[in-house]
């Protein structure tokens, strides 16, 4: 080999192996959705509620999340005009059927183009995640009381990962299955 | 002794940061017809039940003390001033948050009257 194709062969296989490391690890951290980037929605949604990373529903969804939210589960969630726009674009823009991450995508294509879930607890994808676990760890546990309480167990569900590894439920620890 | 004037008018600005939000937010309210406003009103009003829920299910009847949301756990910081310097500081987030509040609580928008009473007990807190 001639010394001056050597560097760049090198680099062209460190990329490679680099990209297949990275591909290769299901769990690769950060890219199961993207963390909430919005400060305006982390304070209006974020005060009562974990602000749910926009990737975990589709935008179907989330316009109708923001359609009522005069009676948001029963509390009002009432925002100014200005703040509800701003809002609902970045929610729509960032939703599930429209952005690439690994979860995300899988969120959306457990859904039926006429599926609008209305709460994140009921996306196919989650339910079938979630199934496994007994109602005593979650709906029984105290510290979790719902699937709806992401961070009760997902350690990282702040940055947008939901690896099963990260995963501690309150009184019970770590999940394998 | 310079820095004495200071300091005092450092820990009178801190026990008054709230005055003027709710002194402009009291006026307003004079403004729609309401008063005079009352703590032992708004105190009352705070464990009030009848609705679907009550203030202190969510905020506690210890204002000092932390509440949690009563549908999602989700912890809330103390709503007295004494404890919590934020709390009644802006005029825009205190409507807010009335606005969400006493529909979520009674179904219904509070009235001048009693978000007069409310803001007059909750800022001795």
């Amino acid at each position: 080999m001639h010394i001056k194709h050597f560097w760049p062969l090198l680099a062209g296989i460190g990329l490679v192996a680099t990209s297949l490391s990275v591909v290769g690890d299901d769990d690769r951290r950060g890219s199961d959705v993207a963390p909430v980037s919005l400060p305006l929605y982390q304070q209006e949604c974020g005060s009562c509620h974990f602000a749910y990373p926009p990737g975990l529903l589709p935008a179907r969804s989330w316009a109708q999340v923001m359609a009522g939210l005069g009676d948001h589960f029963g509390d009002s969630a009432a925002l100014d005009a200005l703040d509800q726009q701003a809002i609902q674009e970045y929610l729509l823009y960032n939703a599930a059927d429209r952005v690439k991450e690994r979860r995300a995508v899988k969120i959306a294509r457990s859904l039926r183009a006429d599926e609008a879930p209305l709460r994140i607890s009921e996306v196919p994808y989650i339910v079938q995640k979630h199934r496994e676990i007994p109602a005593r760890l979650i709906k029984d546990n105290a510290k979790v009381g719902s699937l709806s309480n992401c961070t009760a167990c997902h350690t990282r569900a702040d940055s947008g990962s939901f690896s099963e590894r990260e995963i501690d439920i309150p009184g019970y620890g770590a999940w394998d299955d | 002794m310079k820095i004495l004037p200071i300091v005092i008018l450092f820990l009178v600005g801190l026990s008054s940061a709230h005055a003027g939000a709710v002194d402009e937010l009291l006026q307003e309210y004079r403004s729609q017809g309401a008063g005079p406003f009352s703590a032992e009103a708004g105190a009352a009003l705070w464990t009030r039940s009848g609705g679907a829920q009550t203030c202190a299910a969510c905020h506690d009847s210890d204002l000092r003390a932390g509440g949690k949301h009563a549908k999602t756990g989700k912890p809330i910081a103390p709503m007295a001033p004494s404890v919590n310097a934020k709390r009644l500081t802006d005029r825009a987030f205190i409507e807010k948050w009335f606005k969400r509040n006493c529909d979520s609580t009674w179904g219904r928008a509070c009235t001048p009257q009693e978000k007069g009473d409310f803001l007059s007990y909750i800022r001795n807190q």
